[in-house]
């Protein structure tokens, strides 16, 4: 071996990926959400803190930093408001992401911003969350922005909604009250459009009380503290049947002893792949079977929900980017549709109007979408539908798109994965809309 | 003086097995994306952990294809040798295309004025070198190690970070990004920095790399050298460190955390010699990598900040 190498080459190495252990845990991934001051800084420091996930020269650094921003004690929220101008403001404008780890499992937490303007940004880091923990001020209670966040939330597909009722020792640890804001928020998720299980927990972020170790301050609650519940929490795993691959690129090698490679690189959305399973290439409808599964470069013989595999197909079947391979008998299989209707998230200045045309990435498809209806927008704090004839940055509203080309459309609510897409702005390129798939329609305008 | 080394640890004690999995998809997917969308990406490959690891996906990704790729190396002059070593060795057993961006020569040509004095560190000169190379071979993304676990300026960045036609990072106007939809469109002139380990921290990237059984060079295992202390940072003797005034060389049993320019980059004490041993000295670490290791990032509180607003990694 050579004097400067450690470890052995690739070629030789044979590593399979790890068999699924249902002992094991799945990553949580935790967004927090709620107003501005609420406290959601503080809480991802002190989980960070109390979890001895903070490294010395980072709470060296924080100490410093809270002297000089005249903070009279450690302002844990330093830990996750990392820019100099969130610093020198105390706010958080962009989302930040943390990593801990407990016997139990991982986390990857994202602390998103609680001010309107940065909306977009809360956006970012509550889609890719399992869980919402939306902290509420005790002394406020729910404001417009913990039905605003809940709302995006739930929409954006969090399986849970925690809400820390927060600055519980700023009220005297009063049940009554804490109780009061649980019930309201549970009212107002449960009469969302996508309304999840919500839970709810009285805690001081600031002085750690039931985040880490159950508070005493608190005997009425029965509940564990935040970390234990999100210890437990079950994640569910898709499994819904009828396996999807969203192709992103044909694998082919050029010469040497694979010259005759054909594969179809992406990512199993839902379900279980399996060698010899009948597949439809959509939105051709030809019809083959899997021939062959690779994922991390190494046969296997099965894969499922969220692995990155390679796929033969027994036939010589046309398959490009944007197709869509899909396995089995789903029980709601997705339509090839030119017209869709869609909830969408607003994220830049312009406004969307009726005619406005826009790029739109749907899986791996990419093509222009052009606005043809605006049905409404949701009243974030009512939940009303306003009639209106544009959506202006942060509001959420129903719009109806024409596609320049199809795409293998599913319903966001049976499918999650291929029933979402983003606009994307053409004169900037910036990303300006997150939508989910409503229905599939003709252009049909509700009277 | 240096900790005996502990015990050889079991593979799986530290992170979940799954977990790995997961960010294993996960990066596979996003170079897969942004190689497929962009029309010339590049990887960064400094000789450091974290971008063998990247590289190491990335061939896993397009298996049984090459890698559709070249990769980069800005080199500042300042070198660990075994570092140069591995390097070459791994492009060639890897059967790599190797692209070598040269900061001496950005310093020759005029590009940069290196700063000079017993602590001046070519680190900030090439993010100039990088943006020069970038455009040079009109590549339109660049693949990064850079993992959000590092430093709270990192922790801020998109898994698909934006960068104008300067070059720069704009904090407060990052695109959004909802789910794994990434939006990889951009004008001519202007590129984008991918970061596939966003969601990795240390201790994943030792757990892969025992795994998958990824190269590495020496200096990140435990072995004699001749360093001085300054700032409470062990420094190499005999490269681009010049002793200052009372200051004594010793030999220690050290190994590196992270590599970067030597001029900057600290070693730490350490008898892990072994993947198991690091894992075991990464699971109880208390201080963060760059916080060992890095003079540059200890400079001011917003130092990665102001270099990434540069067009730094």
């Amino acid at each position: 071996m050579d004097s400067s190498m450690v470890g052995t080459d690739l070629r030789s190495a044979s590593v399979a990926p790890s068999e699924p252990d249902t002992a094991v845990r799945t990553t949580l991934r935790i967004a927090t959400a709620g107003s501005v001051d609420d406290g959601k800084s503080t809480l991802i420091g002190r989980l960070l803190h109390d979890t001895k996930t903070v490294f010395e020269d980072q709470l060296k650094a924080v100490e410093k930093a809270s002297r000089r921003y005249g903070d009279g004690e450690t302002n844990l929220a330093l830990l996750t408001d990392g820019l100099r101008a969130e610093r020198e403001q105390g706010i958080t404008i962009d989302v930040a992401h943390r990593y801990f780890t407990t016997p139990l499992r991982s986390f990857i937490v994202a602390d998103t911003p609680g001010h309107a303007q940065y909306t977009r940004n809360m956006v970012t880091g509550a889609s890719t969350s399992d869980i919402a923990i939306v902290l509420v001020d005790a002394r406020h209670g729910v404001v417009d922005q913990t039905r605003r966040h809940s709302l995006i939330a739930t929409m954006l597909g969090v399986e849970a909604i925690v809400v820390a009722v927060n600055k519980m020792d700023l009220v005297g640890w009063d049940q009554a009250e804490y109780e009061r804001i649980s019930k309201e928020v549970h009212a107002f998720v449960d009469g969302l459009p996508h309304p999840v299980p919500v839970f709810s927990i009285p805690m001081s972020a600031l002085l750690g009380d039931n985040v880490v170790a159950t508070s005493t301050n608190t005997p009425w609650y029965d509940g564990p503290p935040l970390l234990t519940f999100l210890e437990q929490f079950d994640a569910s795993v898709e499994s819904l049947p009828g396996a999807r691959v969203h192709v992103q690129r044909v694998i082919r090698p050029q010469g040497g002893d694979h010259a005759d490679f054909r594969g179809y690189a992406g990512v199993v959305a839902a379900g279980t792949l399996t060698i010899g399973e009948p597949i439809t290439v959509l939105p051709s409808g030809r019809t083959t079977k899997v021939s062959g599964l690779h994922r991390w470069g190494q046969p296997v013989a099965d894969a499922g929900a969220g692995h990155a595999v390679v796929v033969e197909l027994a036939d010589d079947v046309d398959v490009a980017r944007g197709d869509v391979l899909v396995a089995g008998d789903a029980t709601h299989p997705p339509e090839v549709a030119e017209d869709i209707v869609i909830d969408v998230c607003w994220m830049i200045d312009q406004p969307l109007l009726v005619g406005t045309r826009h790029w739109f990435k749907h899986g791996t498809r990419t093509g222009h979408a052009t606005v043809t209806a605006i049905e409404h927008r949701y009243d974030l704090v009512s939940l009303e539908h306003e009639p209106t004839d544009e959506l202006v940055l942060n509001d959420i509203g129903r719009v109806h798109l024409r596609l320049s080309e199809p795409i293998v459309a599913d319903l966001y609510r049976h499918h999650a994965e291929g029933g979402r897409l983003i606009l994307i702005d053409a004169a900037s390129n910036t990303t300006a809309g997150a939508a989910m798939i409503a229905a599939i329609s003709a252009w049909s305008p509700e009277i | 003086m240096s900790q005996p080394a502990p015990t050889t640890p079991a593979f799986d004690d530290y992170v979940s097995p799954v977990h790995l999995d997961e960010l294993t998809d996960e990066a596979i997917t996003i170079i897969r994306e942004v190689a497929t969308e962009c029309e010339n990406p590049v990887l960064l490959f400094s000789g450091g952990k974290d971008s063998a690891v990247l590289l190491h996906l990335a061939r896993l990704a397009f298996a049984p294809a090459r890698l559709p790729f070249p990769v980069m190396h800005v080199d500042t002059g300042h070198n660990f040798a075994e570092v140069i070593d591995y390097r070459d060795r791994l492009v060639k057993d890897w059967n790599v295309r190797l692209v070598i961006a040269s900061v001496q020569e950005s310093i020759d040509s005029g590009r940069v004025v290196e700063d000079v004095g017993p602590r001046a560190s070519r680190n900030r000169l090439q993010s100039v070198t990088l943006l020069d190379a970038l455009a040079e071979h009109g590549f339109d993304a660049a693949f990064g190690g850079g993992r959000r676990d590092e430093d709270k300026a990192r922790a801020k960045e998109r898994i698909l970070s934006f960068r104008d036609r300067q070059g720069r990072w704009d904090p407060r106007q990052q695109r959004p990004e909802p789910w794994a939809l990434l939006n990889p469109r951009i004008r001519k002139g202007e590129h984008l920095r991918a970061f596939p380990l966003s969601n990795w921290t240390e201790l994943d990237i030792w757990q892969y790399i025992a795994r998958h059984d990824v190269p590495l060079p020496t200096i990140y295992f435990s072995h004699t050298r001749t360093v001085v202390e300054r700032d409470g940072m062990l420094l190499a003797v005999g490269g681009p460190v010049a002793l200052e005034a009372g200051e004594q060389p010793f030999d220690e049993v050290v190994r590196y955390r992270t590599v970067g320019d030597a001029s900057c980059t600290g070693a730490i004490r350490s008898a892990a010699s072994t993947l198991g041993h690091i894992l075991a000295e990464t699971a109880a670490a208390r201080i963060t990598e760059r916080g060992a290791t890095r003079a540059d990032d200890t400079f001011s509180e917003s130092a990665m900040e102001d270099r990434k607003r540069e067009g730094y990694f």
